[in-house]
């Protein structure tokens, strides 16, 4: 078969990467309450569990908060980025598109304690907000890069003919493009959001007394007797993590259909 | 009426750009660069009691240095310590992380190339997309509980052990829990998608019938890979070797769940640092010790794949 050896080889290393993922729902419904094999029976207590932590639910309500001003305005600075990287040429585009992708690259940490030390320097006291500060900068380049394919198929003899209609350059975005990356703007939205709520080192530097999803994950590791109830949550997490990037995916393809552009396929 | 260089400034094609990025750019220089710049200066100053003195000292780096604390109006040296490249258990964290994160990029970019390759040049076009979709998916799944469930897989009574037990092909549960291997193995699962994209997409971009002009010419396949598809594809590889080597050195979490005391890395010094011990000109010299690091052993490997590089551009 062509490329047998290959594809053997591709699918072995998709069980590697979806080892840990498969192996969750197994001890979320395992009643045992050490994560181990052999597997003692199934049982839905440590859902149930959920439901009663209320640490959980402060710091399920924080990351959401979180996540949903991350989303927002990270996209929003994402298309004045990628509209203006994609439209136009400019003095010094290059070394300001460098540094807004930068956090793509840049360890988490060092982004995170270079904000610490200014947050702190100008007396903001640490909060949620100061998190989503911090959010907004890593999920930015994320929205850049869904949004540059989205402005990049996007035809600019439509504009000019917006133009030349008679339709005001505000006009001529809320009618003719921004309908066209909608698509775009909505798997963005979505991508970000999965970011944020999954972020953790940030939200650990920046969040003061709150805590987040992660940071009262990590907290929880700490106490071997609580962590069925995590691997409950974690499943709950992958499964809406997978239905967003799902619909996000879904999204960015019809974005690119709708452009009449080619699918370079990932999101990256 | 004559033209002002303002006015034609104005409603120009770079005055549009500049106004519609500005929102962005703005953002990334208040909250990006600023904070980095101040980093880069809190790393020679001086600590003192929940302040910073603005004293220049090159002593967080190197040498014994000293926090300091006012009494009746004199500063009294409260707390001594060596600089980041003095003391030895900073030291070697960060050589220890440097050789991490290289060990890791090798081992990702060399297993993730084959499946690049297989969905690139085996794949139909309509099916690209979703084998793609299928391998960033585990990527963007809750990061701690993946390493946490590592944790599980290569522990003392973990999967691997447990059914190599089984199999009767080992006699004693082997120890790769708390080590710099577990720190490598969790590292190249999770940095695997960052990988495979950058190649994929520079494969994409390789005109097909290079390599058939190679085979016409009387090449092996073996050899039309090495002389047409591993010089054009290297700009990916070269992006995917970044992608993965800069991020990994400043990772947190991993070392701290797998690694054990064996395993710690960089990261962990930063935090200890910026939290408990509170003393941010330290954290701030060891942060900038290891970014330097990382962007010398870039820049190298830049220079030294400078020629593909070049090459792509023509």
């Amino acid at each position: 078969m062509k490329g047998g050896w290959f594809k053997s080889y591709t699918i072995v290393y998709l069980v590697f990467l979806y080892a840990p993922i498969l192996l969750l729902p197994l001890f979320a419904f395992n009643n045992a309450t050490t994560v181990a094999f052999p597997l003692e029976g199934f049982t839905t207590k440590w859902f149930g569990q959920l439901w009663t932590e209320p640490a959980l639910h402060k710091a399920l309500k924080n990351s959401l908060i979180i996540a949903v001003s991350s989303a927002v305005i990270s996209t929003m600075l994402g298309i004045f980025a990628a509209r203006a990287s994609t439209r136009y040429r400019f003095p010094f585009k290059a070394p300001l598109m460098g540094l807004i992708m930068l956090p793509l690259v840049l360890p988490e940490v060092i982004v995170a304690v270079a904000l610490l030390a200014v947050l702190l320097g100008l007396g903001v006291s640490l909060s949620i907000f100061t998190v989503i500060l911090g959010h907004v900068l890593v999920c930015t380049p994320f929205a850049i890069a869904i949004l540059s394919s989205a402005f990049q198929s996007l035809d600019q003899s439509l504009e000019e003919a917006s133009y030349d209609l008679g339709e005001s350059a505000v006009s001529t975005f809320r009618l003719i493009i921004l309908p066209l990356v909608m698509p775009g703007i909505i798997s963005a939205l979505l991508i970000t959001f999965t970011i944020s709520l999954d972020e953790f080192i940030i939200a650990f530097f920046l969040a003061g007394n709150e805590n987040t999803l992660p940071v009262y994950i990590l907290g929880q590791f700490r106490f071997p007797q609580n962590i069925p109830v995590i691997m409950a949550l974690g499943t709950i997490l992958v499964c809406l993590s997978i239905a967003l990037l799902a619909t996000a995916e879904y999204f960015r393809r019809r974005g690119i259909a709708k452009t009449g552009g080619k699918d370079t396929g990932g999101f990256l | 009426m004559k033209i002002t260089r303002k006015q034609r400034f104005r409603g120009s094609e770079a005055a549009n750009g500049l106004a519609m990025i500005s929102p962005t750019a703005f953002y990334a220089i208040l909250l990006l660069a600023a904070p980095l710049a101040m980093i880069f200066l809190y790393s020679f100053w001086t600590d003192g009691y929940l302040t910073i003195i603005h004293q220049f000292q090159l002593c967080n780096y190197y040498g014994p240095c000293a926090s300091y604390k006012e009494v009746d109006g004199i500063l009294q040296p409260t707390q001594e310590y060596l600089g980041a490249w003095s003391d030895p258990l900073t030291r070697t964290l960060m050589l220890r992380s440097l050789y991490v994160s290289l060990t890791v990029t090798a081992v990702t970019v060399i297993l993730a190339f084959p499946v690049a390759y297989f969905v690139s040049f085996y794949v139909e076009a309509s099916r690209k997309s979703l084998w793609l979709f299928l391998i960033t998916i585990p990527f963007w799944t809750s990061y701690l509980i993946r390493v946490f469930l590592w944790k599980v897989i290569i522990g003392y009574n973990g999967v691997i052990n447990t059914g190599l037990l089984e199999l009767g092909l080992i006699s004693e549960p082997l120890s790769i829990n708390y080590s710099i291997n577990a720190v490598i193995i969790t590292l190249a699962h999770a940095y695997a998608p960052f990988a495979i994209l950058p190649i994929f997409v520079a494969l994409e971009k390789i005109d097909r019938s290079f390599l058939e002009a190679g085979r016409d010419l009387g090449e092996s396949p073996f050899m039309t890979f090495i002389r047409v598809t591993l010089p054009l594809a290297m700009p990916g590889v070269i992006s995917a070797v970044l992608i993965v080597f800069i991020p990994t050195i400043g990772d947190y979490v991993t070392p701290l769940l797998v690694g054990g005391p064996e395993g710690k890395m960089v990261a962990n010094m930063i935090e200890l640092s910026f939290k408990k011990l509170d003393n941010y000109p330290r954290g701030a010299a060891i942060a900038i010790s290891s970014m330097a690091m990382v962007l010398g052993v870039s820049l190298l490997f830049l220079f030294l794949n400078r020629r593909f590089l070049k090459g792509n551009k023509a």
